[in-house]
């Protein structure tokens, strides 16, 4: 499988990723070597084999359902580019 | 007084226990060795020069009165992929620009805890994503090792460069690394350093910047397989802030370095025997093992047949994971921003500007293999062969073996700008082909340095354990550091 123009553009549109027009094909260039790389995965005999979900073998632990921290919105906020009243702030998205 | 940077972590943690000299003046000097080695080496992007004497102050007060932890006022380099409290933590990104968190890593702390000493934050590949250092916002860092003769600058490997090119040069004790393909033990292997990425699930993830949470382990880069051990045994251990954190008691690593390998069946891959691999690797992987049966070890022809689709489906687990955890880099919590004419805009102008070039095509690789129609041909097949990955060494293991070594890397350091590296991601990522099959699986590597190339430079061998059996390549890995003789020292240039 290879990835066209339109792709690596769709791919960057997904990834939110601003690709100009200039660095399309760059893209293009280096994602088919890579998805050219992978390809030979496609020789390996994977019928009744089980995709694995955990490298080790562990059951996810579970707590309590409570609130554990919090309280601290200052300290949420304080590395945002933009913030106020501990809230951070965005560009409009709603008219 | 002798050089106290030279002192290698054991030694530095008994004279300091001994009062021959105190932490305040190890520090000093480690400090004084940056303030020299950085400009030319960068292995360092923000040197806390003052926390460190705080710190270093305490400790003595400690050690003073007899009190003080296994690591008390020991120097100690960390890798920038680990959060620390109001300290510089980037990943060496420039999309994380400014951000100091308002919490401490679990890896960190328990190294605080046990008394050591932070220098500062030290360079790396971009998310961790790199073989040779070269993707940093920051800049290459230089590998202080060079060409018997030579003064061309090489690359120290990564993405733990800075780790590894610090120890290497004598600008900390010990540095604490990361390993999601080979990071840890790659770069140890080009600097001549020990390097060990535990068992999936010995060290807390938690407040490390997550790159494929699946294959990411945190680990030390030391001088000795000793130090390794002793920096382990503080940096592991279970916490419930990491859900895949193993609920198991860390044994004293150290106490297993001496232990030998009487006994032990090493295993031979023969998978590993790759096309075009230099002659000088096959000689020493060979040496490492008549080293091994001199000391008892019984040698074992083994077949780890999937061996050679491990880094193809690497290069599909991995960039998915990673697009997943870097959707959080979005110009709204922290970081860069750069602003757009809407919000979509400015997402898209914050990631194009505040991302590499190398992360970027990780984000986009992962994205489409995770993307509609994609998804089981690429992802699903990919984890399935990482099944049959680990089942081949689960057969090994069963079948006898207690440890497998294999050559490190498949070159020594090459050069940086590497023209045939630059041209195709391919070539690059090949560095990675011994390596990745452990993170793969989730088991433990040890890279230990066992001799050099034609040119002077060090090559290193490396372990394979079973799940959560450390213990073995610590003893594996000091037998072939002994019979090795040592002499993984660079020459100084850097402080002419």
């Amino acid at each position: 499988m290879a990835v066209d123009a339109e792709t690596v553009r769709r791919i960057g549109k997904l990834a939110r990723i601003r690709v100009e027009e200039d660095e399309v094909a760059g893209y293009q260039s280096e994602l088919n070597a890579i998805l050219g790389f992978v390809e030979q995965l496609n020789e390996v005999d994977v019928s009744g084999v089980e995709p694995m979900t955990s490298v080790t073998p562990m059951q996810l632990r579970q707590r309590e359902d409570k609130v554990t921290s919090g309280g601290h919105p200052d300290l949420i906020v304080v590395n945002a580019p933009l913030s106020e009243d501990n809230f951070f702030m965005v560009p409009k998205v709603v008219e | 007084m002798t050089d106290l940077t030279k002192l290698n972590l054991a030694a530095t943690r008994d004279g300091l226990k001994n009062r021959d000299f105190t932490s305040l003046e190890v520090t000093e000097a480690y400090l004084s060795a940056i303030e020299t080695a950085n400009p030319k080496l960068n292995a360092y992007i923000e040197v806390t020069a003052q926390q460190a004497r705080e710190m270093a102050e305490q400790s003595d007060h400690k050690l003073n009165s007899r009190d003080g932890g296994p690591l008390e006022g020991v120097p100690l380099g960390i890798k920038d992929l680990f959060a620390t409290r109001h300290v510089h933590t980037q990943a060496a990104s420039h999309i994380l620009k400014d951000f100091k968190p308002e919490y401490e890593s679990r890896v960190t702390q328990n190294l605080w805890d046990d008394g050591a000493v932070m220098l500062g934050k030290l360079n790396m590949d971009e998310f961790a994503m790199g073989s040779s250092n070269e993707t940093s916002h920051y800049g290459p860092v230089v590998n202080p090792w060079r060409e018997e003769g030579g003064n061309k600058d090489l690359v120290p490997g990564g993405s733990s460069g800075g780790s590894a090119a610090a120890v290497s040069s004598w600008l900390c004790a010990a540095a604490t690394a990361t390993d999601t393909g080979g990071s840890i033990r790659q770069p140890a292997a080009l600097t001549g350093t020990v390097g060990i990425k535990p068992t999936y699930g010995r060290c807390s993830r938690w407040g490390i910047v997550a790159f494929a949470s699946s294959l990411d382990q945190a680990g030390p880069i030391a001088r000795t397989v000793e130090d390794a051990a002793i920096m382990l045994t503080s940096m592991a251990g279970f916490d419930p802030m990491d859900s895949t954190s193993a609920d198991l008691a860390v044994p004293d690593f150290a106490a297993a370095v001496e232990r030998g390998v009487n006994g032990l069946t090493i295993g031979v891959p023969r998978e590993y025997r790759m096309d075009g691999m230099p002659e000088e690797i096959e000689k020493l992987w060979h040496e490492g093992l008549e080293w091994l049966k001199a000391e008892g070890a019984q040698i074992k022809d083994i077949s780890l047949p999937h061996t050679k689709y491990a880094l193809p489906a690497y290069y599909i687990v991995a960039p998915a994971e990673a697009s997943s955890n870097l959707a959080r880099y979005d110009g709204v919590k922290y970081g860069l921003r750069v602003a757009g004419k809407d919000i979509t805009d400015m997402y898209e102008l914050t990631r194009a500007e505040g991302f590499g070039r190398e992360v970027k095509r990780r984000v986009m690789i992962g994205t489409y293999v995770l993307s509609a129609g994609y998804y089981d041909a690429y992802y699903v097949r990919a984890q399935k062969v990482r099944t049959l990955i680990k089942r081949d060494f689960e057969l090994a293991f069963a079948d006898g073996v207690d440890a497998i070594l294999t050559p490190a890397t498949p070159s020594a350091a090459f050069g940086i700008a590497d023209q045939e590296m630059n041209s195709d991601p391919v070539k690059m990522y090949l560095n990675d082909i011994f390596t990745v099959t452990v993170n793969m699986a989730g088991l433990p590597g040890i890279a230990v340095p066992a001799g050099k190339d034609h040119r002077g430079l060090p090559l290193g061998l490396q372990l394979i354990g079973k799940p959560f059996d450390e213990e073995t390549l610590f003893a594996a890995g000091r037998v072939i550091e002994k019979a090795a003789g040592g002499g993984f020292e660079p020459s100084d240039w850097w402080s002419a």
